[in-house]
């Protein structure tokens, strides 16, 4: 590029006022590991957009869970914490119980949350932890390559469920937000997705709700996202979010599940 | 002067309480003391015990093998004990309760209808304080000033109105011990 | 000072609120369920500390990490399958640095065994517990003032070497009642530590807490690193009581409770004209070798007495080194070895 095409794109372009974009101060120049198509940085980009949006950068502590997202806090350029496998409201609970003015989040998988991590999950919502739980479904373990996960879809194959998950051996899957949305401690529980643009924004509207909930001590908020895994569910991107749209979506409903009263 | 007892019974008849306020009123007058329950499922119903120890000097073990004192407040307790008094020691025992009495020859042994006075006195729970009140006749230990003290630490304040019945129990406990 | 007759594991919930706590998590099991209950009555009011029935001890240390995290003094409590379950949480705990206190009120195992006082808990305790190479510093009381002291010690060895520190107590410390003198109340703390995650601070990186280093070379740094940590722990922190040991032909050792039976074991066999001394480790990690290693080159022979089938007798027989004879002397099961037991044993092993 001539020098004088390189003054013009950064003098003349380049300018606030043609400011479309902007990627988040709060997501570090670390390249993602996520697989092309996965749904786990957009739904990173969109929480790390609300922290920047309500300047609270410097007042967040995350917990990274193990699961794919285990290397959360390598992108989120807040203080974070990496959680042992299923422990991450247990985690969490200790952090906001000793920093109650802090915000906190947990972020986390089907198998971590919902399989290992049930009981804490569970506990932390009834005794109303104020914290907001991100819960990404993607009915599948990615990180170990594919096996079943207690969200897998009735039917669906996975390496643990070679000849389709089979309810009456297998068991259900288990629809975690609705368990979570019975308890009187839980203030804000809504499941969202991010496999498309609208959904996208709707969903960063759930985070940036919950974070203004717990700023108001009102209890546990989870937003769910109901997501994809390509590499293991043996798609491309493209018909990955068809699976979204067409398997999971119906079986995971979108929408609140669970308000604050009088809002 | 070192004084190592067991005090031994059903629970509830309140054997842990009364090695405790004989524990208070070792504090109270700045005595070591080491005071080891039998804890568990057992003290609801079973047998019940505590070694207490009352010392002027540092006490090395609060687990010991024989013991100066053996309170005795049901059978059971005599059986399992009475070979592990010290020669010269005593034996208390609620002769109310226990049929088979302690043969021994070589100790010296006590005993005080302790039940039977309770029902006398129309409050069956004292049997422990009529008990302690022999055993301090028998060890003084520590001033029976100090054991008032000990009694008013050890009772929550809404059953302070219950001291003097208590005090009327140890009372009489030491005088059966006197006959 | 006051002195006051208290309960072992009242003390030690006394002596956790007084060292300034910031935060317990537990979840209740005998025989130590009376600590949650006094902090429960007393901690809040007094100096604001957070006291946390967790739903399972697995969650209980998870909030110990996260508190521990954050910077804060924190402490949990538990006895030996409630232990167990903690293991998984203290390996990342230790991993990832964290300074925080557990007490062990050891009952009888294996399995769910009794709620008896044991110390079976030895191996687990000193050798690490859960998996990987670590260790936690591991004091252990015997006596209810030693509880009370050792709470405040612990947490001053934790936040001296980022280290998980374990009082090893055995239920009957934790039930009887003895004499004791409390510290005066300490101040909770108002500042935090660099490395705790308090929110990334505006001039300066993100803290991250974790004990995930995926590259071999990298773990192995984060393994020398702590393995230089515990070096220098050896080095420093060693604590042991020695009575009678000058003139001493034979030793009698054990720690915690077991300890004390010796010592009355010991002033028994003194009458008889035995001349026995008496060793006890008040760390068991860091074990203090050498004292056992200088008195092996003088004496006829060493009788450990521990409350389980012989865990620690292994460390004292390494640090002894063949030096002189060993014997052990152990009850299971949540039996308590009396002290005529142990001379009888010992008259008839040595003499």
């Amino acid at each position: 590029m001539a020098e004088e095409e390189k003054d013009f794109i950064f003098s003349d372009i380049c300018v606030e006022e043609n400011l479309v974009y902007r990627k988040p101060v709060t997501l570090t120049d670390t390249e993602l590991h996520y697989c092309p198509g996965c749904g786990h940085g957009v739904a990173h980009k969109i929480l790390m957009e609300v922290v920047d949006e309500m300047g609270i950068q410097n007042e967040v502590i995350g917990v990274a869970p193990v699961g794919c997202s285990v290397f959360a806090y390598h992108y989120m350029n807040v203080d974070m914490q990496e959680a042992a496998h299923g422990r991450a409201c247990a985690v969490a609970t200790g952090i906001k119980r000793v920093q109650p003015d802090k915000f906190v989040f947990t972020y986390q998988g089907d198998g971590d949350l919902a399989a290992i991590g049930t009981a804490e999950t569970i506990h932390a919502a009834n005794r109303g932890e104020n914290f907001l739980i991100v819960f990404i479904n993607n009915g599948v373990y990615g990180m170990t390559s594919g096996q079943m996960a207690p969200t897998t879809l009735p039917g669906m194959v996975t390496t643990t469920s070679p000849f389709g998950r089979d309810v009456k051996v297998q068991g259900h899957p288990l629809k975690i937000a609705d368990l979570v949305a019975s308890l009187p401690g839980a203030a804000y529980v809504t499941r969202q997705s991010v496999h498309k643009p609208v959904n996208v924004r709707k969903a960063k509207k759930t985070f940036q709700k919950a974070f203004e909930y717990q700023k108001r001590g009102l209890g546990t908020c989870l937003v769910e996202i109901v997501s994809n895994c390509p590499s293991n569910w043996k798609m491309t991107p493209l018909e990955s979010n068809k699976f979204v749209e067409d398997k999971m979506i119906p079986f995971y409903p979108l929408g609140d599940l669970k308000v604050p009263e009088g809002k | 002067m070192t004084q190592e007892a067991i005090f031994s019974g059903f629970g509830g008849q309140g054997v842990l309480t009364m090695g405790m306020l004989l524990g208070y009123a070792g504090i109270i007058e700045d005595k070591e003391v080491t005071w080891m329950p039998s804890y568990g499922p057992e003290m609801r119903g079973g047998t019940a015990n505590c070694i207490t120890i009352i010392s002027d000097t540092s006490i090395s073990s609060p687990i010991i093998s024989t013991f100066d004192t053996l309170m005795a407040l049901n059978q059971p307790s005599v059986d399992k004990f009475e070979e592990k008094v010290k020669k010269g020691g005593n034996i208390i025992y609620d002769s109310t309760n226990i049929i088979n009495v302690p043969t021994r020859k070589d100790i010296n042994i006590y005993a005080v209808p302790g039940s039977e006075t309770a029902v006398r006195l129309k409050n069956s729970k004292v049997l422990n304080m009529i008990m302690l009140g022999s055993f301090l006749k028998v060890n003084p230990i520590v001033k029976l000033e100090s054991i008032w003290k000990a009694l008013e630490q050890v009772l929550p304040e809404r059953y302070h109105h219950l001291i003097p019945l208590n005090q009327e129990a140890f009372n009489t406990g030491m005088e059966l011990i006197a006959k | 000072m006051s002195k006051k007759l208290m309960k072992g594991n009242e003390a030690l919930a006394e002596a956790m609120i007084r060292a300034g706590c910031d935060a317990y998590f537990g979840y209740p099991i005998t025989p130590q369920s009376e600590v949650i209950e006094y902090l429960s009555r007393e901690a809040t009011n007094r100096t604001g500390m957070v006291v946390l029935q967790a739903e399972s001890e697995v969650a209980a240390i998870n909030m110990i990490y996260g508190s521990a995290a954050s910077g804060r003094r924190v402490m949990t409590t538990s006895s030996s399958p409630g232990i167990s379950l903690m293991q998984e949480g203290l390996s990342y705990i230790a991993a990832a640095e964290l300074p925080c206190l557990v007490a062990n009120i050891n009952r009888g195992g294996p399995g769910l065994g009794t709620i008896q006082p044991s110390q079976g808990d030895y191996f687990q305790a000193t050798k690490g517990g859960g998996h990987g190479d670590y260790h936690l510093i591991v004091l252990a009381p015997s006596s209810v003032q030693e509880m009370v002291d050792y709470t405040k010690l612990g947490f001053e060895l934790a936040e001296k070497y980022r280290c998980p520190t374990m009082l090893l107590a055995d239920g009957a410390i934790g039930q009887m009642m003895e004499k004791v003198e409390l510290f005066e109340q300490m101040p909770r703390k108002t500042e935090f530590p660099d490395w705790a995650t308090t929110g990334k601070p505006k001039n300066g990186d993100r803290r991250i807490i974790t004990s995930l280093f995926i590259q071999p070379e990298k773990m192995e740094q984060i393994n020398l690193g702590l393995q230089r940590k515990y070096r220098e722990i050896e080095k420093n922190e060693v604590r042991f009581q020695t009575i009678n040991t000058e003139d001493a032909e034979y030793i009698f050792t054990g720690f915690g409770l077991g300890a004390r039976i010796c010592t009355k074991a010991m002033e028994s066999g003194r009458a008889k004209g035995y001349k026995i001394g008496v060793v006890r480790p008040q760390t068991l990690y860091p074990f203090p070798v050498e004292i056992y290693n200088q008195l092996s080159k003088k004496v006829k022979g060493i009788l450990d007495v521990e409350m389980n089938a012989g865990q620690m007798v292994e460390d004292v027989r390494l640090a002894v080194r063949g030096n002189t004879r060993v014997e052990f002397y152990g009850r299971m099961g949540g039996i308590i070895a009396t002290p005529d037991e142990i001379l009888e044993y010992f008259e008839k092993m040595f003499l």
